[in-house]
């Protein structure tokens, strides 16, 4: 009957949850498909060949990086959130080659560099961005009306490229900013797309919903106090994608709900500032790169409580 | 609500994981198991100290007749759990410590032939030190799985007052069953043990602590402790099923709101938390004088067909496989008490010890271990709100004094992290490499 088996010897538990890495990844892939629909449907072909443009080269320098390291090259998803994610923060008219360089930098420096997923310091694609707009200001800071697949490119500003301009914007935009007609990066500019793959991702967990919250809630504050209109700083820029799926990166977020509650209380603080202050108009970038730098800092002094710690007992037994 | 009209809100708990429960064998009534040809008794299957052979080859011996006892105080002696003969002895490795224990071997010879009970003929008027007496006597030990002699838990330190007692039926284990279905049909006995320990310990309030994917386990003690007048005594506890609430620190957590300090244990903070399956056995060792020689275990998973079974301690593994039906599907692995703190055992000749409550079937899941993407997830499901995840990053790098200090002592393994962590991390293994390196520095000292 049973005799005849082998029988193996494996750790506890022996149990597993089944949620593993590549599938969180595959899942923010899903969840990205909304604001990458919305980018090709206003920018049409340009859209399509950014974001495939952006998606194979960091698929293609991580396979490479990894076999220059002699590791095993696992198709576990995190270059293709890099690649889709770096695609849909840049202005549509980018040339093709800049995105490549852009992509094999976000993975080759600013990921594999630091030895990988899991201890890579900066958000890959906001690390890119950071360096595209230093290396290529010019094209990184052009932006036009969305054209659809049939139109010509109009140049135009983003809603929030003249920073004193924005007292006197026209609130009737509101509706376009919502839904993306607006100019601005391919997949930044639909609030509303941008939401429902948000939502898909704190309904299935993967993402806490404090960053986003917190983050958004607090850019609202500021500018409330500050005497702006809330609504257009949540709407405009890249803010709804950053508090979705960039500061809820799991790598380069503070680990502990305290720490992700005061890390994205300082985002919302450092968006509204650079945006008010800065030479540049997006705020979010930078606020998250600089928020990346210090989330080791912010581990450290976020450490949870431990049960028990009350009193300590020395004799136990 | 239940026909009582009694019920007191459900508690919950952030902390811990939510598992499938695949209770294959809630509704399977307790049957009991073939008597073996031969039992393998070890001589150490308690926390504490291992007893001494008190036979020798070739003796005669009776069901229930003591074979082992110790000199030590926190021991339970064991006893021979088939009548026979005693055949030889033997070594066997039990998983958790990886230590070889000896075991003395009974050949059957198939009379079943018990030694006479001590039956109190007045049960109600035993003093402590009496029922304290008999329950070492029997060789009771805790049934949750910690293995834990029971005299000794009974038996507090002296000026440590127990307020609070909790009899713990919570089986938050997915898959084993051994506790519902004893609350189920020995309820009576359940409370009568635990009226026993009431009158050993003297505490203020008891509590019952019971999930609520028991909710027939729950109704059914909520009716009996009004049949028997114990309303106002015993109060039923009804909690959301997570993993691992029936931990006793988590308990103690959940019901008082007291945490238990660091390295200690809950009666440091005045509770005791006992099982109900040990409570009952409690009351067939006191009142009925029987040795502890048999408990329920679940056998099941991929067996054809999965039971709660009454065991004798001593049958092998692979009999109780073979009477429920043999393995079926590809399984190639058996695990001895849950899936999540059980303990793989390759060696089907393994017998049934006084800490088994389930025997699993399943079929092995391998472990491919990736790098810590800092999800922070395990920290969130920590019930003892450790930060798991600096465990394997501190044994890896040879840190263990870092471990210690991320409080590692802390932790009682039940693996919420490690199930819950997307790296796949074995982080639970990484502790345990920890700890023991801990241990032997320690002792080295
Ligand atoms: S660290 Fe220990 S107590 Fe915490 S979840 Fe992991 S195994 Fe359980
Ligand atoms: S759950 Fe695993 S991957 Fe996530 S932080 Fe913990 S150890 Fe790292």
């Amino acid at each position: 009957m049973t005799t005849e088996r082998e029988f193996l010897i494996s750790p506890g538990p022996h149990l597993w949850r089944g949620l593993s890495v590549s599938q969180i990844m595959y899942f923010v892939v899903i969840a990205l498909m909304f604001p990458t629909g919305a980018a090709i449907y206003f920018f049409g072909y340009r859209a399509l060949s950014v974001i495939g443009v952006s998606v194979a080269t960091a698929v293609l320098t991580e396979y490479v990086c990894k076999k220059l390291r002699g590791q095993a090259f696992v198709m576990d998803g995190s270059a293709v959130v890099t690649g889709l994610l770096l695609g849909l923060i840049l202005p549509p008219t980018i040339p093709l080659w800049m995105v490549a360089i852009g992509s094999i930098f976000s993975i080759s420096i600013v990921k594999e560099a630091f030895g990988g997923l899991g201890h890579n310091i900066f958000n890959p694609a906001l690390g890119a961005r950071a360096f595209m707009t230093v290396s290529f200001s010019a094209q990184m800071t052009t932006w036009v009306l969305p054209m659809g697949f049939g139109a010509d490119a109009v140049t135009s500003a983003t809603p929030l490229s003249g920073v004193s301009d924005w007292q006197q914007f026209d609130p009737s935009a509101y509706q376009a900013m919502f839904m993306g007609n607006t100019a601005g990066s391919l997949g930044e500019t639909s609030a509303l797309l941008i939401l429902i793959g948000g939502i898909l991702l704190l309904g299935l967990g993967i993402i806490n919903w404090r960053i986003p919250a917190v983050y958004i809630g607090m850019v609202a504050l500021m500018a409330v106090a500050l005497g702006q209109d809330p609504l257009f700083h949540i709407l405009a820029g890249g803010l709804m994608l950053g508090a979705f799926f960039m500061a809820t990166d799991y790598v380069t977020s503070p680990l502990t709900n305290r720490g992700k509650i005061i890390f994205s209380v300082a985002l919302g603080v450092l968006t509204v500032i650079i945006r008010q202050l800065g030479g540049m108009p997006e705020g979010v970038c930078y606020s998250i790169l600089f928020m990346n730098a210090i989330t080791p800092l912010i581990d450290r002094y976020t450490k949870v409580r431990p049960y028990g710690l009350v009193e300590r007992v020395e004799s136990a037994s | 609500m239940n026909k009582l009209g009694v019920r007191l809100k459900k508690k919950g708990t952030p902390y811990g994981v939510k598992v499938p429960e695949s209770k294959l064998t809630a509704k399977s009534p307790i049957e009991r198991a073939p008597l073996p040809e031969k039992v393998i008794i070890p001589l150490h299957q308690n926390i504490g100290a291992p007893c001494e052979a008190l036979v020798k080859r070739g003796d005669k011996v009776l069901t229930g007749q003591k074979i082992g006892d110790s000199e030590k105080y926190v021991n339970a002696p064991v006893h021979a759990t088939i009548s026979g003969e005693i055949s030889g002895t033997t070594i066997v490795v039990n998983p958790p410590t990886a230590q070889p224990i000896e075991a003395l071997v009974v050949t059957s010879d198939g009379a079943d032939e018990w030694v006479e009970l001590d039956v109190p003929k007045n049960p109600e008027a035993l003093s402590v030190k009496e029922i304290l007496d008999r329950i070492r006597g029997a060789g009771l030990v805790g049934l949750g799985g910690a293995a834990f002699p029971t005299h000794v838990k009974l038996s507090p330190p002296k000026g440590t007052k127990i307020d609070t007692v909790i009899l713990n039926g919570c089986e938050c284990e997915p898959y084993i069953t051994s506790d519902h279905r004893v609350m189920l049909e020995y309820g009576e006995k359940v409370l009568s043990g635990l009226n026993i320990i009431r009158k050993v310990l003297s505490p203020d309030t008891i509590y019952i602590a019971i999930e609520d994917n028991k909710d027939d386990a729950i109704d059914h003690m909520e009716e009996l402790i009004v049949a028997m007048g114990l309303k106002e005594d015993f109060k039923i506890i009804p909690l959301k099923s997570k993993y691992p609430m029936g931990a006793e620190k988590v308990l103690t957590k959940m019901i008082l709101g007291r945490e238990v300090p660091i390295g200690g244990l809950p009666l440091h903070i005045g509770v005791v938390v006992h099982n109900v399956s040990t409570a009952k056995a409690i009351h067939d060792a006191v009142f009925e004088g029987k040795p502890f020689i048999e408990r329920v275990v679940t056998v099941t998973g991929a067996v054809k067909n999965p039971k709660n079974l009454l065991v004798r301690f001593g049958t092998p593994l692979r009999s109780l496989i073979d009477y429920c039906g043999g393995i079926e599907g590809k399984a190639n692995e058996v695990v001895l008490g849950g899936p999540m703190m059980g303990f793989s055992q390759f060696d089907l000749d393994f017998p049934v010890i006084k800490g088994t409550n389930g025997v699993i079937v399943k079929e092995s899941t391998p472990i491919r271990e990736q790098d810590c993407i800092s999800c922070g997830k395990c920290i969130e499901v920590c019930p003892m709100y450790l930060m798991p995840t600096v465990f394997p990053r501190y044994v890896k790098a040879g840190r263990y004094d870092a471990c210690k200090e991320a409080y590692i002592d802390d932790c009682f393994e039940c693996g919420a992290c490690a199930y819950t962590c997307p790296a796949n991390i074995p982080i639970v293994q990484y502790i345990k490499v920890a700890k023991r390196e801990l241990t032997k520095r320690a002792a080295n000292k």
